[in-house]
């Protein structure tokens, strides 16, 4: 089957999409971050530069602009670029663009899509580095789309785009060089359905984004130790797919979760409450969370490697669930 | 003065004032009542502002308004009974009920959203012009807030934005803090405002603006209708600062009603208690604008007393109907926050 970088199968996407609808205007960034693959973008411009905007920095302004533009029947792509600058425009995105349609009795729809990078992505520091998911996860009215692969950022980026609710597209600077299997012509991704990364049977690993290449790695070393992780990816946290984690924690009775958000009222606190609310028979022990310590991202690479979910953290966390 | 219209437009005009002023003056007891809760805001005394403005539309051109939106509403056509039943949370409201007084729309007249985040629809109202310069429609946006809603960093940069790429937007910002609270009286210097006057801030952003009495209907519908065509020309944004005096109704904590309206008071307002006598005799622009139809012959003491109790009678029949609505069923709250 044929292979793609993550960046490529993320502008194939881009590509497709500015060519099937006319609505669909980007707005600001490169959705590349500071990765050297300028080329893709640029081509991309080449061709649609008259549905492309570069605002001002002004977070605030522009995540408006988008949302207005989106209930005018636009179909905008904000790239807000680093996760944390969605912070200025937090009135927009999560008092705006989330309650527009529940408050105005479901008549006004709003199909933006506000696209980040979170997470930890060497040298960030404290104001670089933000995992915004969580807080947003919290914010009713919002889809958030969370991919981990080349396949799976094509996929779910067309329907984040074909949906008519503002979707989170939280994406990982680690991510753009993995490369992975997208056939020709694959369909979109729908959003709540879940895909089992690694097949295993004696302890469920959910990870999201960059911390599922990283739940990989550690699966494929904990093999050596005959212990056989299943790796679910929920690509969606809005809608989130209980049941495939569920159905998983039935045939392993173990679960860890890893995930780059913080840990208080973090993305792995929310889906370790899920399944203790609703799978807590099926557990032979407790839930294990590996989140990024509560801290403020230090800057220092040694300290910064020290707060993540890492490889040795996850592998730790799987160990004692099986002990 | 009058706008420059044909007498049938002209009464047109008055009978939208009269809708708003006996909505709100309806309003007020239901909230003290007990009929609804939470907060709510007043339009009274803007009506020579709201009025006018909205008439030099089109039909499909977008608004987007604030807490204050009452009067945008009524102004626009939106009929009264659903307003009342939407602030009062009931199922026949314009929102279902889910949005009530601060987030009233009306998608078919071109209220496609209405936050009470002061600012939070000026960067909005970018984006809908952004949409249909690109849908290359024709359609305008019309931003209606008022003067604190500059006070917050989402207004300069939506400024910045829309100058930046000739949006077709109208600013319109409606100060009825001429003599208000924070403001400094008699100097109308703002104290909470660095630029002033308030169209300092647009124009530092090179978008044309001015200030002008938005208790005269006339120059109201005259300098709109002008910004409107050089909007809708190509020419970009447009700022207007219509300058109101405060409602004595609205300047206490909740809104009361001083006294009720009624056209005799255009020539005499010595019933009137006397704290609030002074705004009905000169800052009350229906008033204003009775006396002037009159001046001009434009129409009778009697045609006006006629359509101020039909619409009288009009809005008593509509508070009926929303009290009469149900509320809607709890399980409701769960339905509606995805499309």
């Amino acid at each position: 089957m044929r292979e793609l970088a993550y960046y490529e199968a993320k502008f194939e996407a881009l590509e497709e999409i500015m060519a099937a609808d006319q609505r669909v205007h980007l707005i600001n960034g490169t959705f590349l971050s500071l990765s050297p693959h300028r080329h893709v973008y640029q081509n991309l411009k080449n061709k649609y530069g008259a549905r492309m905007i570069s605002p001002p920095i002004s977070e605030l302004g522009f995540c408006g602009l988008a949302t207005g533009a989106a209930m005018a029947g636009l179909r905008p792509i904000v790239d807000l670029s680093t996760g944390s600058f969605i912070y200025e425009a937090w009135p927009q995105v999560a008092n705006e663009a989330a309650n527009a349609f529940s408050m105005s009795g479901g008549q006004t729809r709003v199909p933006v899509v506000f696209h980040l990078f979170h997470g930890l992505r060497g040298g960030g520091a404290a104001q670089h580095s933000g995992s915004p998911q969580a807080m947003l996860w919290n914010v009713p009215g919002l889809e958030i789309a969370i991919p981990s692969s080349p396949r799976d950022v094509k996929g779910l980026l067309k329907t984040a785009v074909a949906t008519d609710n503002p979707t989170i597209f939280v994406d990982h600077t680690r991510l753009l060089d993995i490369r992975g299997e997208v056939p020709e012509n694959d369909k979109p991704i729908p959003f709540g359905v879940a895909d089992i990364k690694r097949q295993g049977g004696d302890v469920t690993l959910i990870a999201t984004s960059y911390t599922v290449q990283v739940a990989l790695q550690a699966a494929a070393k904990l093999a050596k130790e005959n212990i056989e992780v299943e790796v679910v990816d929920p690509r969606t946290l809005v809608p989130f797919d209980l049941a495939a984690i569920l159905s998983s924690i039935e045939k392993t009775h173990r679960v860890v979760i890893a995930d780059e958000t913080h840990q208080s009222c973090g993305v792995a606190a929310e889906i370790a409450a899920r399944i203790a609310e609703t799978g807590f028979d099926k557990l032979k022990t407790r839930i294990r969370r590996v989140s990024t310590l509560d801290v403020p991202v230090p800057y220092s690479p040694p300290l910064e490697a020290h707060i993540g979910p890492s490889e040795s953290r996850i592998m730790d966390a799987v160990r004692a669930a099986v002990a | 003065m009058l706008p420059q219209l044909p007498r049938e437009s002209l009464v047109e005009l008055c009978r939208r004032m009269f809708v708003i002023r006996h909505f709100e003056e309806h309003l007020v007891p239901l909230h003290d009542k007990g009929v609804f809760g939470g907060h709510y805001h007043l339009y009274v005394g803007q009506e020579a502002t709201g009025v006018p403005a909205i008439s030099c539309l089109r039909a499909d051109d977008y608004l987007f308004t604030t807490h204050r939106n009452h009067g945008h509403l009524l102004a626009r056509g939106v009929e009264p009974k659903k307003l009342f039943a939407e602030i009062l949370g009931r199922v026949d409201g314009l929102n279902k009920g889910k949005g009530g007084s601060f987030h009233s729309v009306a998608p078919s007249l071109g209220f496609l959203h209405s936050s009470g985040v002061v600012a939070g629809i000026i960067p909005l109202s970018t984006g809908t012009a952004y949409a249909a310069k690109a849908q290359k429609n024709g359609r305008i946006t019309v931003c209606l807030f008022g003067d604190g809603s500059i006070e917050e960093g989402a207004a300069p940069e939506a400024f910045n934005l829309a100058s930046l790429y000739k949006l077709p937007v109208l600013f319109l910002c409606e100060n009825n803090g001429k003599y208000g609270a924070g403001r400094a009286v008699a100097a109308a210097q703002s104290t909470s405002m660095a630029a002033y006057p308030l169209t300092d801030l647009p124009k530092a952003y090179k978008i044309p603006a001015q200030q002008i009495d938005g208790m005269d209907a006339g120059l109201v519908h005259a300098t709109i209708s002008a910004a409107v065509q050089k909007i809708r020309a190509g020419e970009g944004p447009q700022f207007i600062e219509a300058q109101t005096v405060r409602y004595p109704g609205s300047e206490t904590n909740w809104p009361t009603v001083p006294q009720p309206t009624e056209t005799s008071l255009a020539w005499d307002v010595s019933g009137v208690p006397e704290k609030a006598r002074e705004w009905y005799r000169s800052c009350d622009p229906l008033l204003i604008y009775i006396r002037e139809l009159v001046e001009a012959n434009q129409a009778s003491k009697d045609e006006i007393a006629a359509v101020d109790r039909q619409v009288k009678a009009e809005i008593a029949a509509a508070v009926d109907f929303a009290v009469a609505s149900p509320y809607p069923k709890p399980e409701e709250a769960e339905r509606d926050f995805f499309a």
